[in-house]
């Protein structure tokens, strides 16, 4: 962790603040448009192309267009904590990049200043960002309370038992993640990935059960019962319009920047370039590891669009069963068997090779299990029941024999049998 | 100044405009009252006349409040042993496996007694 964490003059806080604030709008308004192009061109449509350059300004105009309309209170809201939620949803979900490493030590043009490309860093970084990102769900749940509705109500407690249910996943699979690092702020995991490998590959597990609890986490489809529209029209926010409506959108869709950096901080190196580009040199310095970041970033946010656009909504039922049945003793066991392999690294008493070997070994078996064909006893199979109950009243279809009780088929009455 | 100065920041500055875009939003949009508009949302038909069960929620999200509870807190104490995983030695990791394996106790009950079925 650098010196300069807690040290810095005051006006280098602020710009950076400010900066951090700017890039997070900015980034909202080229997400949400990224998100209907890349979705509109995966149902072959066009999606937005009109205002600016490919449609670029499309969710600036949505913007200014909310702003103008029309600011409904509902008759049954709270008359305060309907206006106080989207404040409290809005504000953690730019509060988690307070720690959010962008680059390595830069000087600020035109100064002789170092700052590092971090607004701040400390060493329980990790824990701060599951902390103020978890009290976003208040705004949430007390939104959809405040509403009145019914809609409201449902999809806010169902958000509200999602998030915290697939928070336990998120937590346990970043253990792994500390135990090799050996700490939790965010700066020297980057720097231990420098020194080891991208934790995505020998975590590959936790990697996986982050990837699918960030899904959760953030209300996104597959996993957007929340807001099913199909049952509950737009879930919490239902019965919000105008401004209050928008910062809910922007903080859902900051939220899903945010897990998207966590995942490019904890398992793909950060802001360090990607394996090829890295032996470039000058690669890692100065202002262009911003770039690689941001790039690592976005393959989440299109990764997210990607399964919107691919995927059908899971039933509640099933998508809690399988976050406490399944990602909760998977990641346990996962954790288990990390503490054991890291000791025995440690100790020399374990060749890393010999751990791809047997990983290898397990994946080839899984897959000639996947080919081994099941023995399956034949499943009596009901007799099919007959609509036409034996061609009375209504004779069997062109082609059609009318199936006796038996299952067998019988012969068409008034035709000689062969 | 500590680490935690420039949070209180960027605390304030999106704070800032969080409270700007709530009061701002009344002056900006026009204003025509219609009773209809004021009602809760429920596709048209005759809105209840408070949220379904009295604003109350079914007692199936309340266990699994508490759940995450039981589970946030056994994640607590895994993340100091695993920042300080290379100090600790075979110990640390016997103990953490035993303390892993009480809180997987309660874990089984719940499952056994159906605390995670949700239907």
């Amino acid at each position: 962790m650098s010196e300069l964490f807690g040290n810095e003059a005051w006006w280098v806080i602020i710009l950076k603040a400010l900066l951090v604030f700017v890039v997070l709008v900015v980034f909202t308004l080229f997400n949400i448009w990224f998100e209907r192009r890349v979705v509109a061109r995966m149902q072959h449509r066009v999606g937005p192309n009109v205002w600016g350059p490919f449609g670029l300004l499309q969710s600036l105009a949505d913007g200014v267009k909310l702003a103008l309309k029309e600011e409904i209170f509902p008759k049954h809201a709270h008359k305060v904590v309907y206006f106080i939620a989207p404040v409290i949803a809005t504000i953690p979900a730019f509060l988690a990049w307070a720690v959010i490493p962008f680059g390595p030590e830069v000087t600020i043009p035109f100064t002789d200043t170092v700052t590092p490309l971090q607004l701040t860093d400390m060493p329980v970084a990790v824990l701060y960002i599951l902390a103020v990102t978890s009290i976003g769900v208040y705004g949430i749940v007390l939104g959809g309370w405040a509403s009145g509705s019914t809609y409201s109500l449902l999809g806010g407690v169902r958000s509200s038992a999602q998030m915290i249910s697939y928070e336990v996943a998120m937590g346990l699979s970043l253990v792994a993640v500390f135990i090799y690092a050996g700490s939790m702020s965010t700066s020297e995991i980057v720097a231990a990935q420098a020194e080891d490998t991208w934790f995505a590959l020998p975590l590959l597990p936790s990697f996986i059960i982050y990837m699918i609890a960030m899904v959760g986490e953030t209300n996104r489809a597959p996993f957007d019962l929340p807001e099913a529209e199909g049952e509950l029209v737009g879930g919490f926010h239902t019965e919000y319009s105008s401004l209050k409506f928008a910062l809910f959108f922007l903080a859902e869709y900051i939220n899903m920047v945010t897990v998207s950096a966590l995942a490019t901080t904890m398992f793909l190196g950060g802001w360090r370039a990607p394996w090829g580009i890295s032996q470039i040199d000058g690669a890692n310095e100065g202002y262009w590891p911003v770039l690689w970041f941001l790039g690592k970033t976005l393959l989440f946010v299109f990764l997210f669009i990607w399964l919107r656009g691919s995927l059908p909504r899971l039933r509640y039922d099933q998508f809690m069963k399988f976050g406490w049945k399944v990602l909760i003793p998977a990641s346990l066991a996962w954790i288990v068997v990390v503490c054991v392999m890291r000791r025995l690294i440690i100790d020399d008493d374990l060749d890393p090779t010999k751990i791809l070997v047997v990983a290898g070994v397990l994946v080839v078996a899984l897959l000639v299990v996947q080919f081994i064909p099941e023995r399956r006893t034949p499943a009596v199979e009901a007799p099919e029941p007959d609509a036409f109950a034996g061609g009375f009243p209504v004779p069997p279809m062109p082609g059609k024999q009318p199936v006796a009780p038996s299952g067998a088929p019988v012969a068409p009455s008034g035709e000689k049998e062969a | 100044m500590t680490e935690y100065t420039p949070v209180l920041v960027l605390a304030a500055i999106s704070g800032a405009f969080a409270v700007f875009s709530v009061l701002i939003a009344p002056l900006t949009g026009p204003k025509r009252y219609n009773r209809a508009k004021v009602d809760s949302y429920e596709c048209g038909i005759e809105p209840t006349p408070q949220a379904a069960g009295g604003g109350r929620v079914p007692v199936k999200y309340f266990i699994t409040a508490m759940l995450f509870i039981v589970f946030d807190v056994e994640i607590i104490f895994l993340y100091p042993f695993a920042v300080e995983f290379d100090l600790l030695g075979w110990f640390g990791i016997v103990e953490m496996l035993l303390f892993i394996a009480t809180v997987f106790v309660a874990y089984v009950y719940v499952w056994r007694r159906g605390g995670l079925e949700w239907d």
